[in-house]
C-alpha cells in the first residue's frame, strides 16, 4: 500500500515529470505503432494478392466431364491444394466479358476454352510449389495447358520476403529506439528520485521495497503510454483512412498486445534503472 | 559488538584507501574517527553500514560478517543502526516530522507505534515544535538534529556519524555535539567521523586517528603505555596530530 502511495506522491510532486514520461512513452510507442500499422497493411495487400495465385490447366475440346471430375478429385488431394473449382465455357465468357467492361463484345462465344482452376493452401504459394503443381496438372493428357502468371508469382514472393526482412529489421529498430527512449525517461524519474532511494537503503528498507514503487510507475506510465499511443495511431489511421487510401487497423488482439507491451516495457524499464541505480549507491 | 579485522579496500582507479585496519568498538562506547580529508574514515563508516565492502579482512558488525552478509542481512542490520551524515539529507519536501516518519514508514513498522515513535525523537533532539516546518525552513543545526531524530527513531544500538557538525557553525556544532553526548550517554554507541580537533581535543572519548588509510594512533590502544609512563588520569589523550 505505502508503494501505490509513494507512487502516487511522487507523480503529484513532480506532475510535469510524469507527464512528460507518460507522453514520451507514448510517442515512442506511436512512431511503432505507426510501422506496425504499415506492416500489418503491408502483408494485408500482399496476402489479398496472394490469394489470387492460382494455377489453372485449360482443359482440351471434348473432354469428357467424367474424367474432369476424376482428375479434380484427385487433384484436390495434393497437400498444397485447397480448392478445385471447375470453369465451363460459358463462365470463362461472361469472366471475361464482364472483366473487360466496354469492350466485352470482342469476345464470342467458343472462344474460350473450358478450365480447372486450382487455389494453393495459404503458405504454399511459393513460386517452387506452384510450379511443382504446375507440372502435376500438366501430365493429364486433357489439358491443353497450364497458367500461372510464373514471372508475377516469383516477383510477388520476392516482395513479400523484402517486406517481411525489411518489416523484422524496422520493426527491431523501432522498438528498440521505443525501449532505450522509455529506459532514459524511467532512468529520469529514477534520478529525481535519487536521494529518497538513498535514505531508504540507508534506513534499511529492502532492495525490493525500494524497487516496487518504481515498478507500479513504470507499469502505470507503460500502460498509459501504450493507450495513448494507440489513440494516436487510431486518429492517425482515420485520417489516411479519410483522406488517402482504405487501411486496416489492428485487430482488438494486437491492440492489447500493444499496450501489453507498453506495460511490459514500463516494468522492464524501471526494474533495469532502478537496479542499475541501486548497484551504483 | 564492532570488530574490524586487518581490514583493507582498494578501488579499481584510486588504489588502496585503507590497509590493516583493526580495532574493536564496545557497546555504549563514543569513539572518534579522525584524520585529514582523503584518509579513510568516511569508507570504514561505509563498511560498518555495509555500504562498502573490504577488499579483504572482516567487519563484523552485531555479528553480521561483511564476508558473508547478503541484501536482506544489510537491510535488517541497517535497521538497527543511526547513520547521520554532514549534509543532512533530508527530503526538501518533506516536513520534519515526516522525513522521521518516513525512515519507520519503509521499513514496515505498523503505523500504529510510529506517531509515538517520532514524537518521542522529535522530543528527544529538542524539535517538537518545529515537527511541521521544512527543511528549509530549518537552520543548519535544527536541519543535522531532524537527521539526527530520524537516526535515533529505531532505537539504533550504535550511531554512525560522517563529519555531522562540518556544515555548522561554532554554536550549532556544541549543540549536536551535546546531543550525541546525551544520545550515548543514553547506552547508545556513537562512531563520530570529523576533522574538528577542537570537538576532539575537549573531550575524553577515544580516538582513532587517520592517515593515508591506516591507523596512526588508537587513544585506547595506547592508554596502558601512557599511564605507566605519565601516571594515568587524562593523560593518554594524547592531542591528535596536527594536520
Amino acid at each position: 500500500m505505502l508503494a501505490i502511495r509513494e507512487t502516487l506522491t511522487a507523480s503529484r510532486r513532480a506532475p510535469l515529470l510524469s507527464a512528460l514520461g507518460v507522453v514520451t512513452i507514448a510517442f515512442s510507442l506511436f512512431a511503432f505503432g505507426l510501422f506496425g500499422l504499415v506492416a500489418i497493411n503491408i502483408r494485408t495487400a500482399l496476402e489479398q494478392v496472394e490469394q489470387r495465385v492460382e494455377v489453372r490447366g485449360f482443359l482440351a475440346d471434348g473432354t469428357a466431364i467424367e474424367s474432369v471430375s476424376a482428375a479434380m478429385k484427385d487433384i484436390g488431394e495434393f497437400p498444397e491444394v485447397a480448392r478445385v473449382d471447375y470453369v465451363s465455357e460459358e463462365q470463362a465468357l461472361a469472366r471475361a466479358r464482364k472483366e473487360m467492361g466496354e469492350f466485352a463484345d470482342v469476345f464470342e462465344a467458343g472462344v474460350l476454352p473450358a478450365s480447372i482452376e486450382v487455389h494453393l493452401r495459404v503458405g504454399l504459394r511459393s513460386p517452387r510449389v506452384v510450379k511443382s503443381v504446375a507440372d502435376r496438372i500438366r501430365t493429364y493428357q486433357f489439358i491443353d495447358d497450364v497458367r500461372y502468371g510464373e514471372e508475377w508469382v516469383e516477383k510477388l514472393y520476392r516482395l513479400r520476403n523484402i517486406a517481411t526482412i525489411a518489416g523484422t529489421g524496422l520493426g527491431l529498430a523501432f522498438a528498440t529506439v521505443a525501449v532505450i527512449i522509455i529506459g532514459a525517461t524511467i532512468r529520469m524519474a529514477v534520478l529525481a528520485r535519487a536521494k529518497e532511494i538513498s535514505i531508504m537503503r540507508l534506513v534499511g528498507a529492502t532492495d525490493m521495497f525500494v524497487r516496487l514503487p518504481f515498478l507500479i510507475d513504470g507499469l502505470v506510465k507503460g500502460l498509459l503510454g501504450g493507450l495513448l499511443a494507440l489513440l494516436f495511431t487510431w486518429f492517425a489511421n482515420r485520417t489516411i483512412n479519410r483522406y488517402f487510401l482504405e487501411t486496416v487497423f489492428f485487430d482488438p488482439q494486437l491492440m492489447f498486445l500493444g499496450i501489453l507491451a507498453g506495460a511490459l516495457i514500463g516494468v522492464l524499464g524501471s526494474f533495469v534503472s532502478v537496479g542499475r541505480h541501486l548497484r551504483s549507491i | 559488538m564492532i570488530r574490524l579485522h586487518e581490514v583493507a579496500k582498494e578501488y579499481p582507479r584510486a588504489g588502496l584507501a585503507l590497509s590493516h585496519i583493526s580495532f574493536a568498538v564496545r557497546k555504549g562506547e563514543f569513539v572518534f574517527l579522525t584524520g585529514p580529508s582523503g584518509s579513510g574514515k568516511t569508507t570504514i563508516l561505509k563498511m560498518l553500514y555495509m555500504g562498502e565492502r573490504p577488499s579483504s579482512g572482516e567487519v563484523l558488525v552485531s555479528g553480521v560478517s561483511s564476508r558473508t552478509a547478503g541484501g536482506r542481512q544489510i537491510s535488517q542490520l541497517r535497521r538497527r543502526l543511526g547513520i547521520v551524515f554532514q549534509d543532512f539529507r533530508l527530503l526538501e519536501d518533506r516536513t520534519a516530522e515526516a522525513n522521521v516518519r518516513f525512515a519507520l514508514e519503509v521499513i514496515g513498522v505498523p503505523k500504529s507505534v510510529i506517531g509515538a515513535k517520532v514524537n518521542r525523537a522529535l522530543t528527544q533532539v529538542g524539535l517538537v515544535s518545529k515537527a511541521t516546518s521544512y527543511p528549509r525552513e530549518l537552520s543548519g543545526g535544527e536541519q543535522q538534529r531532524v537527521a539526527i531524530a530520524r537516526a535515533l527513531v529505531n532505537d539504533p544500538f550504535v550511531l554512525l556519524a560522517d563529519e555531522p557538525t562540518g556544515n555548522l557553525d561554532e554554536r550549532a556544532t556544541r549543540g549536536v555535539f551535546q546531543l550525541l553526548r546525551d544520545i550515548n550517554a543514553s547506552g547508545t554507541a556513537v562512531i563520530m567521523a570529523t576533522h574538528d580537533l577542537d570537538l576532539v581535543r575537549r573531550s575524553e572519548y577515544r580516538t582513532i586517528e587517520l592517515n593515508h588509510g591506516r591507523i596512526v594512533f588508537d587513544s585506547a590502544e595506547s592508554a596502558p603505555s601512557a599511564q605507566s609512563a605519565e601516571g594515568g588520569g587524562k593523560a593518554h589523550m594524547r592531542t591528535p596530530t596536527d594536520w
